[in-house]
């Protein structure tokens, strides 16, 4: 037993912590990343999680809340990606890219103030590549609370959600205010995006959002399918990426262990790799499966 | 602000600019922004860990975001291409993230490969970015007319016989190409404003292409020098000057786009 768990692990006040609030935020980000990668939105979701960045590091400086500044800077870049235009699918890259680099330059900024004039150590780690060992047991009720309401949000625009992003004219006939969803799940994405932040570090909860959800659209034919699978992805990479990293501190010499978030996107990479050959041959079986993208959309 | 140790830092900028004008020029026609954005993520995990076996940095930028640039090109084949960037972008930072954490030194070193250090380039550091730049322009030059046609009328370049996946393949190297040299100096995050930020402006002020590409090098030359006189002036961050710079130039953009006949913007 000792060799796949080393001594303590669950014993651990901090392993506590981190394993549930791994598994909550991973399975909103799982959620939300399903619509996320349906929608093609992976660009939109990854440039959150810069904007959450920024919030992050300018949350550090006022010695605010780190959550808040994740969740407040989220929200105001999914406001003003809306703003510039990501719902037309025309030039959304470039609306994306333009928040995005104007998020990352604040950060750098926001970050050389951290580390310069307070004097503390260890900001960028943090901020960036998450340090979900530390989490401070009293963030569980604010992040099961903020999650739950992600939750219910999806749950209620889930029919206009899937419509408009398969088509957009079928779901404007039907009455569907486009603009109000989209924006709608803007803002789920940051809180999500936000919440994994906390996790996993903000640059990397990019992999806790689009991958769980890339790899279960490729085995599945429902919507319902879909999101359990990615749920149940995210929360076994996620834990398996804890319970590897409280190891990797035996394994070298120096006692430097790995950093949980590098566990946690290796699993999910991996899972990746692995379901590209494996849907191949369940496809071959005859078992039915999403349509695969086409060369031309694939190419755009 | 041109003293001695200065200069290195100036010629470098301007190189820099030159090549991220062409390259991005290139990047905002073609709707490439999001593997713009990842490979230079890639190059940060190749820094750092040419940085813990101590070899040249250089060597690890450049394994590491052509390994990437190759990477996505092979499994966008199958698959959604944006899932499979976002994928590849952060499994690479994660990369770099595990380097750093072995690695003695720490904050300066994440932070420098980052958001760039454009003020302590050395002598040294100037003959690799000039050889890689040339290449890069040639590349691109020699790509021209290929690049053009499959960005903007994908149905012309296919009757001409053109293959869409190679010519996207080549202009992905020429990416990596373009963030091995401009990593260590404006670094992994920063460089992609660059290209980004200036040629989106330049196409809402010129249609042509030709002229909206020297526009768009002349518009990054303008953000970047500025970006080097106000951090020296201030101190802060260069990168955070860039990325204000550039997206100010993108406002500007839009704002005389809009103005001008009152018609869409051009974008994509």
């Amino acid at each position: 037993m000792h060799l796949v768990i080393e001594p303590g692990f669950f014993s651990s006040g901090p392993v506590g912590t981190a394993l549930v609030i791994g598994a909550v935020t991973a399975v909103v980000s799982a959620v939300v990343g399903v619509f996320t990668v349906v929608r093609g939105q992976s660009f939109a979701g990854h440039a959150l999680t810069d904007v959450a960045t920024t919030g992050g590091s300018g949350a550090f400086y006022f010695g605010v809340s780190p959550l808040l500044g994740f969740l407040g800077a989220g929200v105001v870049g999914a406001g003003a990606m809306d703003l510039i235009g990501v719902q037309r699918m025309r030039g959304r890259d470039l609306a994306t890219g333009i928040v995005l680099g104007l998020a990352t330059g604040l950060a750098a900024l926001f970050l050389f103030l951290d580390t310069t004039s307070r004097a503390t150590t260890g900001a960028t780690q943090q901020i960036l590549f998450g340090s979900i060992f530390t989490l401070d047991p009293s963030t569980i009720p604010l992040v099961v609370v903020m999650s739950l309401a992600t939750l219910v949000v999806i749950a209620v625009i889930r029919r206009p959600l899937l419509l408009s992003s398969f088509s957009s004219e079928l779901a404007a006939a039907k009455g569907i205010g486009l603009r109000r969803v989209g924006l709608l799940f803007m803002l789920a994405l940051a809180v999500a995006v936000g919440l994994s932040s906390i996790a996993i570090g903000s640059v990397l909860s990019t992999a806790l959002l689009i991958g769980p959800a890339a790899t279960a659209i490729r085995f599945s034919t429902s919507l319902r399918s879909a999101v359990i699978v990615a749920g149940v992805i995210g929360v076994l990479s996620t834990w398996l990426g804890v319970l590897l990293a409280y190891d990797s501190f035996y394994w070298f010499p120096s006692s430097q262990g790995l950093p949980v978030s590098f566990f946690i996107v290796a699993l999910v990479f991996l899972a990746y790799l692995v379901s590209g050959p494996l849907s191949a041959r369940s496809a071959r079986r005859g078992a039915l499966r999403a349509p695969r993208p086409s060369r031309v959309e694939a190419g755009t | 602000m041109f003293a001695s140790f200065m200069v290195n830092a100036w010629l470098i900028a301007t190189i820099v600019a030159v090549v991220a004008g062409v390259v991005g020029f290139f990047v905002v026609l073609r709707g490439s922004a999001f593997p713009a954005h990842a490979i230079p993520n890639g190059a940060f995990a190749g820094a750092a860990g040419a940085n813990l076996i101590g070899v040249n940095p250089l060597i690890g930028l450049g394994v590491f975001s052509l390994g990437a640039a190759l990477g996505i090109a092979r499994l966008s084949r199958r698959g959604r291409a944006d899932a499979v960037t976002a994928l590849a972008l952060v499994m690479m930072l994660a990369l770099g993230a595990a380097f750093l954490s072995q690695s003695t030194e720490y904050e300066p070193a994440i932070f420098s490969l980052l958001f760039g250090e454009i003020l302590g380039v050395s002598s040294g550091q100037i003959l690799p970015v000039v050889i890689l730049g040339v290449v890069c322009v040639l590349a691109v030059a020699l790509l021209y007319r290929r690049l053009l046609l499959t960005s903007v009328v994908p149905e012309i370049a296919a009757a001409r016989g053109l293959r869409p996946e190679r010519v996207e393949v080549a202009f992905l190297v020429v990416l990596a190409c373009a963030t091995t040299m401009t990593v260590p100096v404006v670094g992994a995050l920063l460089i992609f404003t660059l290209m980004i930020g200036p040629p989106a402006a330049a196409r809402c002020f010129v249609d042509r292409p030709g002229p909206a590409l020297v526009l768009s090098v002349v518009l990054a030359l303008v953000t970047v020098w500025a970006a080097i006189a106000c951090s020296y002036r201030t101190n802060w961050p260069v990168g955070f000057y860039v990325s204000a710079f550039s997206a100010l130039v993108y406002g500007v953009g839009r704002a005389f786009a809009a103005r001008r006949l009152r018609r869409p913007v051009p974008v994509a």
